[in-house]
């Protein structure tokens, strides 16, 4: 492996993560936005032209904040806490391909931080570890409020998982492939998985909403019943790093369903007109991205429509309907796989 | 009493299958929030821009000086009398010699309070005066920490001589006939009234 390859990935791991951090750092402001004008409002607009300097805004004043470290916690478990979740949401864009492989003459270089053959399960893998953030986090707090509601995340995590896993499973037999870059590259043209698989879609986009803790599954800061949740005891920058570890969830969470079911940087009919190969990556990062950007949309739509389950509905819905539907699904696909001679 | 025509009975009945999936019904939710996304937004930027206010709207009061800068009020407590909202207490104090140019009559106000917090704005004051010395305007009277704050006493109510506060917004054509109207007299009648019926308990 030469130098200039290895070189050329910690910058594209750094725009990664400049990338995920930047993009949830808007997201943040137009959450608020999206939000107050789906209420007939205007949201902030006073920080610069059109408020764009909100996000700068609430950075400075959540460093500025007084850190409470409550005397009962377990110190090193509550710093340890949001350090975890913040880690965890940032590892997941490593094996999402962001634009296609780079390719002039023999000059080869595939856009993705890490193109590994198991990328889904390392999705997977990960993003269950996410979990334990918010766990350490509730545990630590020594606070009854933050204690239930990181049992309900965690709860709540654990059984949509299982669904998530089981409707990636038939597309997974569909594909034959485990490698996103691979899934990624099957969907030429207008051969997007959601126009195969729509149930295993509508169960994977339902189970990133429950991942991600976002409305309408957000019972583990359901303010109402919980004050704050995992994060009531938490304050200045490490609530920060939590809020902050959610978006950096939506947008990576909005990145894969993009790539599994919605053709990643794929788009019909584009590469016919742009074959330059510089600009054949460009095309294909924007496409990606407007794809992303979209479901971030729809996550904050969603948010701003819905209210919040009940806890015994969250875990109805999660294990008799959605894990029951996912192994239909299953079977459905391998009768359709037989049928039309896959298999 | 039937108010409107939009309530509904509610039937606990079992839910269909389409209820069930809530699919529909969350797209139908999502239908109405988008089509709040591209609706004019209500808010009003406050500072920069003001909500229209009416022509008669009834604010702060002012107690106005004439021509010459005299203070108009002369403290015969009538707008105390009309007060509803028993808002406005004042001294009375006689005029000493020399002091012509402060005061337009014989007697004043040595200290005229009206409490902003119990006032109603109902313009009663306004109405009952006969020297035209109290006047609503169209200003707004500012928040402040305190109640205490809220208790306005002369430096805030009287206009300045340099700084005049134009009344003369409020004072639309109908207002003025009302003015003229004989029917004004009924301040004077009541309060006549109110003094016989005085008399008569003691």
């Amino acid at each position: 492996m030469e130098s200039s390859f290895i070189i050329g990935k910690f910058i594209l791991a750094a725009c990664v993560f400049g990338l995920s951090l930047f993009v949830a750092m808007y997201s943040t402001y137009f959450e608020r936005k999206i939000a107050a004008f789906l209420q007939d409002r205007l949201g902030p607009n006073r920080a610069g032209p059109f408020g764009i300097l909100q996000p700068l805004a609430d950075g400075v004043k959540m460093f500025m904040k007084e850190e409470i470290t409550p005397i009962v916690s377990n110190k090193w478990l509550f710093i340890f806490g949001p350090s975890l979740a913040m880690l965890t949401a940032l590892m997941t864009g490593a094996v999402i391909p962001w634009a296609p492989t780079y390719v002039n003459g023999d000059t080869y270089f595939p856009l993705q931080v890490a193109d590994i053959n198991i990328g889904v399960l390392y999705l997977f893998g990960v993003v269950s570890i996410g979990v334990y953030g918010i766990m350490i986090g509730g545990w630590a707090s020594n606070n009854k409020y933050s204690l239930m509601g990181a049992l309900r995340a965690s709860s709540q995590m654990i059984s949509y998982e299982l669904a998530m896993g089981l409707s990636i499973i038939a597309l997974v037999m569909m594909t034959g492939t485990l490698s996103v870059r691979e899934i990624a590259s099957q969907q030429i043209g207008w051969h997007w998985n959601v126009l195969y698989q729509p149930l295993a879609c509508l169960i994977f986009i339902i189970c990133a909403f429950a991942e991600t803790n976002r409305a309408p599954f957000d019972l583990p800061e359901c303010e109402t019943e919980l004050v704050g949740g995992y994060h009531t005891e938490y304050s200045s920058m490490k609530l920060g790093f939590y809020l902050f570890a959610e978006y950096i969830n939506m947008f990576i969470s909005s990145a894969v369903i993009s790539t599994l079911f919605f053709g990643g940087y794929n788009f019909p009919l584009i590469y016919n007109y742009v074959t330059d190969p510089f600009w054949v990556s460009v095309v294909g990062f924007a496409v990606m991205m407007s794809k992303t950007l979209f479901f971030i949309f729809l996550f904050m739509w969603v948010r701003w429509t819905l209210p919040r389950f009940r806890y015994d509905q969250l875990m109805h819905l999660g294990w008799k309907v959605l894990i029951p539907l996912s192994i239909i699904n299953i079977v459905l696909t391998g009768i359709g796989m037989w049928l039309t001679d896959k298999i | 009493m039937q108010l409107t025509n939009r309530s509904k009975v509610v039937v606990k009945k079992e839910m269909t299958l389409m209820e069930r999936l809530y699919l529909p019904a969350i797209l139908a939710g999502m239908w109405i929030t988008i089509k709040h996304f591209l609706r004019k937004k209500a808010t009003i930027n406050y500072p920069e821009v003001k909500r229209p206010i009416a022509q008669v709207y009834r604010g702060m009061h002012v107690l106005k000086r004439d021509e010459k800068g005299a203070e108009r009020c002369t403290a015969c407590g009538l707008c105390a009398v009309a007060c509803p909202a028993e808002a406005i207490t004042m001294i009375a104090e006689e005029r000493k010699a020399g002091e012509e140019n402060l005061y337009r009559e014989e007697k004043y106000a040595a200290t005229y309070e009206i409490n902003m917090l119990r006032c109603i704005f109902c313009g009663d004051c306004e109405e009952a005066c006969p020297k035209e010395a109290i006047f609503l305007t169209d200003r707004i009277v500012p928040s402040e920490f305190l109640r205490n704050d809220f208790v306005y006493g002369k430096d805030k109510l009287v206009e300045s001589v340099s700084q005049r506060v134009d009344v003369s917004v409020r004072q639309t054509k109908e207002v003025a006939n009302f003015k003229k109207d004989n029917k004004q007299q009924h301040n004077i009648n009541d309060l006549k009234q109110f003094f016989k019926n005085a008399l008569i308990k003691h």
